[in-house]
């Protein structure tokens, strides 16, 4: 279970900090196999000439990269091996900065970060960012693939947050909000009431994915030759006129204790 | 998957609406990632495009899609088969609607839950609710918290607000995120006080104001893309190849223009008169609406719900372009 899926030091200043790699995400998701329904055998994917209708086997199987218009150039092997990141073991820190100058909309996997031959290097870095209050961006290459990352204290331990490429994330300073005609004041503060009224600790565990669950007891339903039916609904967007009223309502459900799971 | 890939992004990704108490808000999701194409694909070794069929191994031959059936593996090699249909069953019923049942203090929100962001353009003729929830969560500093699903998955997802825009997050389920003693993790062990400040002082020695976006790029892609613009340039291993070989170039959407578009499109309501604004009405897009708008300019989730209306076999595999054909 606990097994480390890389090693690296962190590096910085006069700084090194070995640590092992954790995945903090476990896999939960339903998988399912295409099957060809006549024999119901999974099927396999292969990669065919399409002038031929011939299978490339994987030996042959060349990487393209495609360039503007309908120019592809074929890159060797080597040339590939080329321009892959140079593996290291050094998991380079640039710069810590104040913490939630990162934005959420950057993160992409989360790493557990435990002490590797050296606690006492691993311990007092924790303790000094965690008083510093400080976060770290980090670069390393894991798996011939660069990341770039965020290092942080969670829960007394190390953490590093891989996060997405500049490329990758809409700019949002370009984006204006939707306009319209102002709320009232009367519509705010029964807004603002609603929100409070419905407001409530943050308890991942209080929310749980009970699609997985419908989907697991209808394969169990189906061995055992049961079925299991469907409804639809929709509700109606609430109207500017409505606005007021709906909000009163609400905010009464609300008071009353029904709306809060 | 193909959605969350980001296909189809001119209407976004998904239309229902989001509900808190009995107010209901119409939205639009899209997603606030691009997608990058690194422009690599597999080609034969003269460089033609390849591509992906499926084969049988007991018959040994080529099976199309339309003979393919979903499986469950119970145990190794014993499947059971889900049938579109079934899947569609078990979504429940309000599986058009966000219901922010719970508000929580947005810095409250435990980073390792955050998966994928997405932004919520106003779907109706009104922005009014849109921006009382915005504005309301805005003010308090919470977001809202809800499950929904979207073509066969739950989500379970933060509703957040910024700068007047709402913002989706969808969030791992707690036990998607291993806590340390999942990993066997003890707590840091303790240092001296000496060591920490050595340590301090490094820090201190790194430590400078914002994250530079620059940093965040992708160095590998540009490499990549510099390597095949060289080859060009030498005449080396160029190909020439069809248009429609280049399916995945075609997709590159202006996320940006789309979403600019559907922000500001609502606007005062003026003009637009529909049923969306009585109560009781279809919903949030009434599917029986008489005016067929153009199919193409569907979502790909639009797209579904009407094959599903008309029962075309087949239809969770399709792609949109092949939904709009099978629908026109």
């Amino acid at each position: 279970m606990a097994r480390a899926v890389w090693k690296g030091v962190l590096r910085f200043a006069q700084a090194a900090v070995p640590v092992k790699l954790y995945s903090a995400v476990a896999d939960r998701g339903i998988h399912f196999r295409l099957l060809h329904a006549d024999d119901l055998v999974p099927v396999e994917q292969r990669y065919v000439d399409p002038r031929t209708g011939e299978q490339v086997p994987r030996a042959r199987l060349r990487r393209g990269y495609r360039l503007d218009g309908n120019t592809l150039v074929v890159l060797e092997q080597t040339e590939l091996e080329a321009v892959e990141p140079e593996s290291s073991r050094t998991i380079e820190v640039r710069r810590f900065v104040e913490p939630r100058a990162i934005d959420h909309r950057w993160y992409d996997r989360p790493y557990w970060l435990g002490p590797d031959r050296d606690p006492r290097s691993y311990g007092a870095l924790t303790a000094a960012l965690a008083d510093l209050g400080f976060e770290g961006v980090a670069r390393w290459v894991m798996r011939k693939r660069a990341y770039v990352g965020a290092l942080r204290v969670e829960r007394g331990r190390l953490a590093l947050i891989t996060l997405r490429s500049a490329d990758e994330v809409v700019e949002t300073g370009e984006l204006e909000a939707p306009t319209g005609r102002e709320p009232t004041g009367q519509e705010m503060e029964m807004a603002r009431r609603l929100v409070d009224a419905l407001s409530g600790d943050w308890e991942p565990a209080d929310w749980s994915d009970e699609h997985r669950e419908r989907v697991l007891e209808l394969v169990e339903a189906k061995q055992a030759g049961r079925t299991v039916r469907i409804e639809d609904y929709r509700s109606a967007p609430t109207a500017e006129s409505d606005l007021e009223q709906a909000l009163a309502a609400s905010l009464q459900a609300a008071r009353a204790g029904s709306a809060v799971a | 998957m193909a959605e969350e890939r980001g296909g189809g992004v001119p209407g976004g990704l998904w239309s229902g609406s989001i509900s808190f108490g009995l107010v209901n808000v119409p939205v639009r999701l899209f997603p606030a990632y691009r997608t990058v194409p690194t422009g690599l694909r597999m080609v034969t070794p003269d460089g033609v495009p390849v591509e992906r069929r499926y084969w049988c191994p007991k018959d040994e031959r080529e099976v199309d899609r339309d003979e393919l059936v979903r499986g469950f593996e119970v145990e190794d090699g014993s499947f059971v088969v889900l049938t579109d249909e079934e899947l569609e069953g078990l979504e429940p019923r309000k599986s058009r609607e966000i219901d922010l049942r719970r508000f929580v203090e947005v810095a409250e929100l435990d980073r390792f839950h955050f998966d994928r962001a997405y932004i919520l353009a106003p779907a109706g003729d009104s922005t009014k609710a849109y921006r009382l929830l915005a504005a309301a969560m805005e003010e308090t500093g919470r977001a809202g918290i809800a499950t929904f699903v979207m073509r066969t998955r739950e989500y379970l997802v933060a509703i957040l607000a910024r700068d007047g825009i709402l913002w989706a997050e969808t969030l791992r389920f707690h036990d998607e995120v291993r806590a340390p003693a999942d990993v066997d993790l003890a707590e840091a062990p303790e240092a001296s006080s000496d060591a920490i400040e050595t340590m301090k002082k490094a820090v201190a020695a790194r430590s400078r104001g914002a994250i530079d976006r620059g940093e965040l790029k992708d160095t590998h892609a540009r490499k990549l893309e510099a390597l095949a613009r060289g080859k060009r340039r030498a005449g080396e291993g160029v190909v020439r190849i069809e248009e429609e070989d280049a399916s995945g170039g075609a997709e590159v959407i202006d996320l940006m223009a789309a979403l600019k578009r559907s922000l500001a499109a609502s606007g005062e309501g003026g003009g637009v008169r529909d049923a969306a604004g009585t109560r009781g009405g279809g919903g949030a897009r009434d599917r029986r609406d008489p005016v067929e708008p153009d199919l193409a300019s569907l979502t790909k989730d639009e797209l579904y719900q009407r094959a599903r209306d008309r029962d075309i076999p087949g239809r969770s595999r399709m792609t949109k372009s092949e939904l709009v054909r099978a629908l026109s």
